[in-house]
C-alpha cells in the first residue's frame, strides 16, 4: 500500500519532470529560432534601408553608377567604378599573397611543429588577429611606406620596370602598400582557423596514410584534402576582413579614385570613401551616393559569401561521389 | 539597516544629480575644427553659470543636417550653409538660421624640400597650377620667379591633399577657385572635391605624414596643426602683392580687411582678402543658431553665451591656436545676435 502510493507519487513526479523538461525545450527551441530569424530579418532590413537611402542616387545615375569613373562631389557626379575596382583588386591581391603563406603556417603548426613551438607561435599568430587596424595603419605609415618608397619600389621599377604593374613614381603610398597591409591583416585569421580545421581532422587519417606507406608530405596532402572546405571558409572570412577594412587601408592607399595598372599608384576603396566623406556630406544626392556605395559593398560581400558556399558545397559533393 | 541607509544615500545623491541636471542644458553638434575652443568655452561657461552645453564634434555636414532637422539647439560649421540649405531649414523649423562667426582658422602650405627650411614663397595662381598637375617640378620657372634667392631642386612635386571631407579643404579650394579660373571651372570648391592629382591623407596628420616623409611633397594643413607640430610652411602672396607669413595676427588681419565688405548675414569667405597684412587662405568657423527659438530660457542663455564668447571668450583663442575675431567683426556679430527671439519676443 505504502509502496504503491510512493510509486504513484514517483510516477507523477517523473511525469512532471518530463513535461517541465519539454516546456523548457520548447521555450529554448523557439528562442533559438527567434534569434536565427532575427539575423535574417536584420540582413533584409539593412539591405532595404540602404536601398531606401540610395534611391535618389539610383534614380539619377542608374547602372551608370557602377560603370562610370568620375567621383566629383562639387559637380554632384558620382561614378563608383574606380572605387569598386580598388576594393576588389586590393582584397584579391592581398588574398593571393596571404593564402599560401597562411596555409603554410597552418600546416607547420598543425602537422609539423613540436608542441613547445606550436603553442607560442599559435599564440603570436592569434595576437596578430587582435591588433586594432589603426595600429596597422600607423605601422604602415611609419614603417611600411618609407621602406616601400626607399627600397622596394625603386628596386622593382629598376628590375621589372617593363611590367606595367611596376611603373610610375614610387611614392610608397598606394595600392602596393594597401595590398601588403591587408595581406598581413588577413594572414592571422586564415592561418589560425585553418590550423584549427587541420587539427580537427582525426589523427587516424594520417596514421592510415602512413601505414599504407605514404610519406609525410603525402599524408599531409590527404589531410589538406579533407580540410579543403574549412580552409575555404577561413579564406572567405579573411576576404571579408580585407574588403571591409577601412582605417588601415585609407591610411596607406593614397585615396584617389583611379584605375591604374601600376601597383605604385594611389587607389581608393569603398569602405574608405564612406568613412572619409560621410561626415561632411551635406547634399541629399551626395549622401545618397555614399549610401549606394554601402549598398554595393553589401551586395558584393553577400555575392562573395554565396559563391564561397557554393564552392564548398560543390566540392563536398564531388568528394562524396568520388 | 545599513543597506537601507546606503540605499537612501544613493537615492539622495541620484535625486540631487537630477536636480542639477534639471538646470539648463543646451545641445549642439557640428564642425570638428573649432571643437577644442568650444569645449574650453563650454567648460568655463559651466563653471561660471552652471549652464551645461553638450557639443558633439561630428563634422560640419552633420551640424548642418542636425540644425535642419531640429534635433539640436545649435549647430556649427566651417563652410557656410547654402541658400538652398537655409531655405530647407526654414521650411522645416519655421525659423531662419543665423551664422555667428566664433573664431578664425587658416590653412598653411607645408612642404618638404631638404636644404630649404623656412621661407618658400608662393602665390595663389602657382599653387593652383601645382594642384592641377600643370607644374610638376620644383625648379619650374613660375616657382623660381617667386623665389629668386632659393636654390630649388630639379625634383618632382608630390601633391598631398585631404581625403576626408573637411572645412580645411573647403577654405583651401575656395581660395584656389578665387585665384584661378581654371581651378573654379575644372574642380571648384567644397569639403571634398575631385582632385586632379596627388595623394590623399586622412586628417591633418595624414597629410602632414605624407609631406614629412616624402621629399618634394607639398600639402595643406590647418595653421593650428602646423604650429603645434613645428611644420615649415610657405609665405603666401596676398592681393596687395606682399608675401605674408601665416600667423594669428595675419589671419585676423584678413577678417579685418574684409569687414567692410561683409554681408549682413555674415556668410562670407575671407580667402584672398585685401589689406596689406592679410594672409589669403583664412576662414571663419560659425555657430548656427535659430533666429526664433521655441524655448525662452534656452534662448536667453544662448544669447548670453554668444555675447560672452565674442568678448571674454576670445581671450582663449590664441592659446588654443585659433585666431581671434577682430573688433569690427565682433560688432557685426552682436548685431546678428540681437535678432534672436524666443517665440517672437525679444530677449532682454
Amino acid at each position: 500500500m505504502n509502496n504503491e502510493l510512493s510509486d504513484s507519487i514517483k510516477d507523477k513526479l517523473t511525469r512532471k519532470l518530463i513535461s517541465s523538461h519539454n516546456m523548457g525545450d520548447f521555450i529554448f527551441e523557439k528562442l533559438t529560432l527567434l534569434f536565427t530569424v532575427s539575423v535574417f530579418l536584420l540582413v533584409i532590413l539593412m539591405g532595404y534601408e540602404m536601398y531606401q537611402g540610395s534611391r535618389l542616387s539610383i534614380a539619377k545615375f542608374g547602372w551608370g553608377f557602377l560603370s562610370s569613373s568620375t567621383w566629383d562631389p562639387v559637380q554632384e557626379i558620382y561614378g563608383a567604378l574606380p572605387i569598386i575596382y580598388g576594393t576588389v583588386v586590393s582584397s584579391a591581391l592581398a588574398l593571393i599573397i596571404a593564402l599560401p603563406l597562411s596555409i603554410g603556417i597552418a600546416i607547420f603548426l598543425a602537422e609539423i611543429a613540436p608542441d613547445w613551438l606550436e603553442k607560442p607561435v599559435s599564440f603570436l599568430v592569434e595576437l596578430l588577429a587582435g591588433i586594432p587596424s589603426v595600429i596597422y595603419g600607423l605601422w604602415g605609415i611609419f614603417v611600411l611606406v618609407p621602406w616601400l618608397r626607399q627600397s622596394v619600389e625603386p628596386y622593382l621599377s629598376e628590375k621589372f620596370g617593363y611590367l606595367p604593374i611596376f611603373t610610375g613614381a614610387p611614392y610608397g603610398f598606394g595600392m602596393l602598400a594597401a595590398v601588403l597591409i591587408l595581406a598581413i591583416m588577413t594572414l592571422p585569421i586564415i592561418s589560425s582557423i585553418s590550423r584549427d580545421v587541420l587539427k580537427s581532422i582525426p589523427y587516424s587519417q594520417r596514421e592510415a596514410a602512413l601505414a599504407l606507406g605514404a610519406t609525410r608530405w603525402q599524408s599531409t596532402l590527404i589531410v589538406l584534402k579533407d580540410a579543403k572546405s574549412g580552409i575555404l571558409g577561413a579564406t572567405m572570412l579573411g576576404l571579408g576582413r580585407a574588403i571591409g577594412e577601412t582605417m588601415a587601408v585609407t591610411m596607406v592607399i593614397g585615396n584617389r579614385a583611379l584605375i591604374s595598372p601600376s601597383l605604385f599608384d594611389p587607389s581608393y576603396t569603398m569602405a574608405s570613401v564612406i568613412a572619409n566623406e560621410f561626415t561632411e556630406a551635406t547634399s541629399q544626392l551626395y549622401l545618397s551616393a555614399l549610401t549606394e556605395l554601402a549598398l554595393v559593398l553589401f551586395v558584393i560581400t553577400i555575392v562573395i559569401n554565396a559563391l564561397a558556399r557554393l564552392l564548398v558545397w560543390s566540392m563536398s559533393r564531388k568528394w562524396k561521389t568520388s | 539597516m545599513k543597506v537601507k541607509s546606503i540605499l537612501a544615500g544613493l537615492l539622495l545623491t541620484l535625486s540631487m544629480s537630477v536636480v542639477a541636471n534639471a538646470q539648463l542644458q543646451l545641445n549642439g553638434a557640428g564642425a570638428t575644427f573649432p571643437a577644442v575652443i568650444y569645449s574650453k568655452w563650454f567648460d568655463q561657461y559651466k563653471n561660471m553659470t552652471g549652464v551645461q552645453f553638450n557639443y558633439q564634434a561630428i563634422g560640419s555636414g552633420g551640424g548642418i543636417k542636425q540644425i535642419t532637422e531640429g534635433t539640436v539647439d545649435f549647430g556649427a560649421t566651417d563652410g557656410p550653409m547654402t541658400d538652398q540649405q537655409l531655405s530647407e531649414a526654414k521650411s522645416k523649423q519655421g525659423s531662419e538660421v543665423l551664422h555667428i562667426p566664433t573664431v578664425l582658422g587658416a590653412v598653411v602650405i607645408s612642404y618638404n624640400l631638404p636644404g630649404i627650411g623656412k621661407g618658400l614663397n608662393l602665390d595663389g595662381y602657382t599653387l593652383s597650377e601645382i594642384y592641377l598637375g600643370k607644374i610638376t617640378k620644383w625648379n619650374d620657372n613660375a616657382i623660381k620667379k617667386l623665389n629668386p634667392k632659393l636654390n630649388l631642386p630639379n625634383k618632382a612635386i608630390v601633391v598631398a591633399h585631404r581625403s576626408d571631407g573637411s572645412g580645411t579643404s573647403f577654405i583651401f579650394t575656395d581660395y584656389l577657385a578665387k585665384v584661378s579660373k581654371d581651378w573654379s571651372g575644372k574642380v571648384g570648391k567644397g569639403t571634398s572635391v575631385n582632385w586632379p592629382v596627388g595623394l590623399g591623407g586622412k586628417g591633418n596628420d595624414g597629410v602632414a605624414g605624407i609631406v614629412k616623409q616624402t621629399e618634394g611633397a607639398i600639402g595643406y594643413v590647418e595653421l593650428a596643426y602646423a604650429v603645434k607640430n613645428g611644420i615649415h610652411y610657405a609665405n603666401m602672396k596676398n592681393k596687395t602683392g606682399k608675401f605674408i607669413e601665416p600667423s594669428f595676427a595675419s589671419v585676423s588681419a584678413a577678417a579685418e580687411g574684409y569687414a567692410k565688405n561683409t554681408p549682413a548675414d555674415l556668410r562670407v569667405s575671407i580667402t584672398d582678402a585685401g589689406g596689406k597684412d592679410s594672409y589669403p587662405i583664412s576662414g571663419y568657423t560659425w555657430l548656427l543658431v535659430y533666429q526664433n527659438m521655441k524655448d525662452g530660457a534656452k534662448a536667453a542663455e544662448l544669447v548670453k553665451f554668444l555675447k560672452w564668447s565674442l568678448t571674454k571668450g576670445q581671450a582663449y583663442a590664441t592659446g588654443l591656436y585659433y585666431a581671434p575675431l577682430p573688433k569690427q567683426v565682433v560688432k557685426l556679430c552682436e548685431k546678428r545676435i540681437a535678432l534672436i527671439t524666443a517665440n517672437g519676443k525679444k530677449i532682454k
